[in-house]
């Protein structure tokens, strides 16, 4: 990759420049201000993230990446108000948030779907918790199986779905409370390349057609460039923004697009971010130490 | 296929049959030792007296005791006492015991006063019955809310630890004291026995409820309340019925001593009465009589809970 001859990832076409005004005219959905989250653990505390700003305007679709344990998680949870934050604030259309709630939509990694209730009961949960009465619910269950395109699993479990279908159900239950905004944490980590990659449109699709903005963890590059209007970089030890990448890839997305330039530009540079190649050759203690364990026979000289 | 593959299912065919297998083979050396005489047989079972004058027709004696006396009466030239090997009174023949699964039901008490033997299981039954579900009702409830909230996880549970490890039959005394002497304190130590063990167990029970269930309910907005109804209490039922039928079978081990305190009754005071009287065929048949009735529950409420919760069955 190295070796390609790439535009610079700040560079964007008109288009999509012109995108990016307009985005950043909309109304802003929700706003991280200097948050701060240590955890106390017995050896002291542990500093998880660290003075965290940032803006989410409305209907934006913005990715989180970092190396493992720089604090994703932690972040989107206290967004979801299931962790609280030692200082700083979260605002959801300029209210604070504090606890849980149905105005902001959760899809975690591991499903976590009600294994005692069906499709069609799992999509009703928030409806009924909301006031609605079983009637109406189950209207709106049933329009929502349509649209992930599960109508003949509506009266299945969990446990009778594949990881794709149970996924998909999972996104269905949280949006059918119309929440302001979309979290999901690593939500396709889990599943295989192809289906992976069908989730990914499916989750585009859905956001071209429903009023929401998404806020998107992943680990995965690819994913990132693909999915996100801004891709919001983490560094580990303490978690903090090493930058906030404007992708330069016009939208709408399609599947052509991986190879692109601005796409090859805007992943090669977040990947210098994440992986810094090593400034001393010797201070990398995740070398393997090759001591040899076992003779080796002489018969095949060298693997290459 | 090898018998001994770690953590492999048998072939379901070898299965059922290694299933009934671990019920023959108890009874085929219980066969063995009652039928074939030269594996036990210590005793001698007198069928003519001869000149010994204290033996007697059907009298046990021991083969040592036997030998001498025949000697002896040898050596005199006396009449010669008769006998067949035989096992102690206390073990009786399958087939006897067969037999005595009929009859104890059929034989007439030995005093008016006496119960017959199904009423005595009856009363048993009844005493389980009423200790458990009262144990139940007050424990599953305060064990949930154990498990759900650390406020009274900390009420409840350090008390509770110490509690059950005073020994049920130790308050045995003062039920009686508190309760009179028929079956309210019988029920009390059942009551006492299960009850707190069932507050822990259910409690551990909750705990192991996979805590992203509730905050995937907390982000869809479900009220400390919704948490609790509709989603601790459905998603530890399957394990909160498993907890249930290994606690019944402990119910059960304290019914010998419920049923020994105040006036003793059921289906403990029947074997008591039966080991006096040396009917042990009886004693055998009202012990087989419990090990059917609480297998048979057992499997009962196994495949209960296999209709119950379909949604555990993996895979269609
Ligand atoms: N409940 C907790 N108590 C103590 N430390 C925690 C807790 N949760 C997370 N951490 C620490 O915070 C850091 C960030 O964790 P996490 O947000 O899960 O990272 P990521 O999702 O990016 O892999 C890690 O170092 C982790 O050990
Ligand atoms: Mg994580």
């Amino acid at each position: 990759m190295t070796d390609l001859e790439l535009p610079d990832y700040r560079h964007q076409s008109d288009t999509v420049r012109d995108r990016f005004e307009r985005l950043k005219q909309r109304p802003v959905t929700m706003e991280v201000k200097n948050l701060t989250k240590e955890f106390s653990t017995r050896t002291g505390s542990v500093t998880a993230l660290k003075d965290i700003n940032l803006t989410i305007h409305k209907r934006e679709f913005v990715c989180v990446i970092g190396p493992s344990g720089c604090g994703k998680s932690t972040l989107i949870r206290i967004l979801a108000g299931l962790e609280s934050a030692t200082s700083g604030q979260v605002l959801l259309n300029g209210k604070e948030v504090t606890k849980p709630g149905p105005e902001r939509g959760m899809v975690f990694q591991g499903y976590t779907l009600f294994p005692w209730l069906t499709v069609k009961e799992n999509i009703m949960f928030g409806l009924i918790e909301s006031g609605q009465d079983r009637g109406s619910a189950e209207a709106d269950a049933r329009q929502w199986i349509d649209l992930i395109g599960l109508a003949r699993f509506e009266n299945h479990y969990p446990n009778q779905l594949s990881g794709g279908m149970k996924q998909r159900v999972a996104i269905a239950r949280a949006l059918a409370n119309q929440p302001k905004i979309l979290l999901m944490d690593e939500p396709f980590g889990a599943l295989d390349a192809q289906t992976r990659a069908k989730m990914q449109a499916y989750l585009m699709e859905i956001w071209k057609n429903i009023d929401i903005t998404i806020f998107f963890i992943t680990h995965d590059l690819d994913e990132a460039v693909y999915l996100a209007d801004r891709i919001l970089v983490l560094k580990a030890h303490p978690g903090e923004v090493q930058e906030i990448v404007e992708v330069p890839v016009p939208q709408p997305r399609h599947p052509g697009q991986f190879l692109s330039p601005e796409f090859l530009a805007t992943k090669r540079h977040i990947e210098q971010l994440i992986h810094p190649p090593a400034a001393h050759g010797d201070d990398d203690d995740d070398k393997l130490n090759m001591v040899r364990m076992v003779n080796v026979n002489d018969d095949v000289g060298s693997v290459f | 296929m090898s018998l001994f593959a770690v953590n492999k299912p048998l072939p379901p065919r070898t299965r059922s049959l290694v299933t009934v297998l671990s019920f023959v083979l108890p009874l085929v050396i219980w066969s063995l030792v009652s039928y074939v005489p030269f594996i036990w047989h210590p005793q001698t079972l007198i069928s003519e007296p001869g000149s010994v004058s204290y033996f007697k027709a059907d009298m046990l004696i021991d083969n040592a005791i036997f030998e001498t006396e025949l000697a002896k009466a040898r050596d005199a030239g006396t009449a010669l006492p008769q006998g067949s090997p035989a096992n102690p009174g206390y073990l009786p023949a399958p087939h006897e015991v067969v037999t005595a699964l009929y009859t104890a039901f059929t034989t007439e008490p030995t005093r008016s006063s006496e119960k017959w033997l199904h009423e005595s299981l009856w009363s048993s039954i009844e005493v389980i019955f009423w200790g458990f579900v009262l144990s139940s009702i007050i424990g599953i409830p305060l064990g949930i809310m154990a498990g759900t909230f650390d406020f009274f996880s900390r009420l409840f549970e350090p008390f509770i630890e110490f509690f059950r490890y005073l020994p049920a039959p130790a308050f045995g005394a003062l039920a009686v004291a508190i309760l009179g002497i028929y079956q309210a304190p019988k029920i009390a130590i059942i009551f006492i026995g299960t009850f707190f063990q069932q507050v822990l167990v259910v409690a551990n029970t909750t705990r192991k409820l996979d805590p992203a269930l509730l905050e995937a309910g907390q982000t869809l907005g479900a009220s400390n309340r919704s948490l609790i109804f509709r989603i601790v209490i459905p998603g530890i039922l399957p394990d909160l019925y498993r907890d249930t039928r290994i606690l019944l079978g402990w119910a059960w081990t304290y019914l010998i001593v419920a049923e020994l305190i105040g006036t003793s009754s059921g289906i403990t005071w029947f074997i008591t009465q039966q080991a006096r009287y040396k009917n042990f065929d009886n004693v055998f048949a009202a012990i087989i009589i419990i090990g059917i009735l609480g297998l048979t529950i057992d499997l009962l409420l196994a495949w209960l809970g296999r209709r119950l919760f379909p949604w555990q069955r993996v895979n269609h």
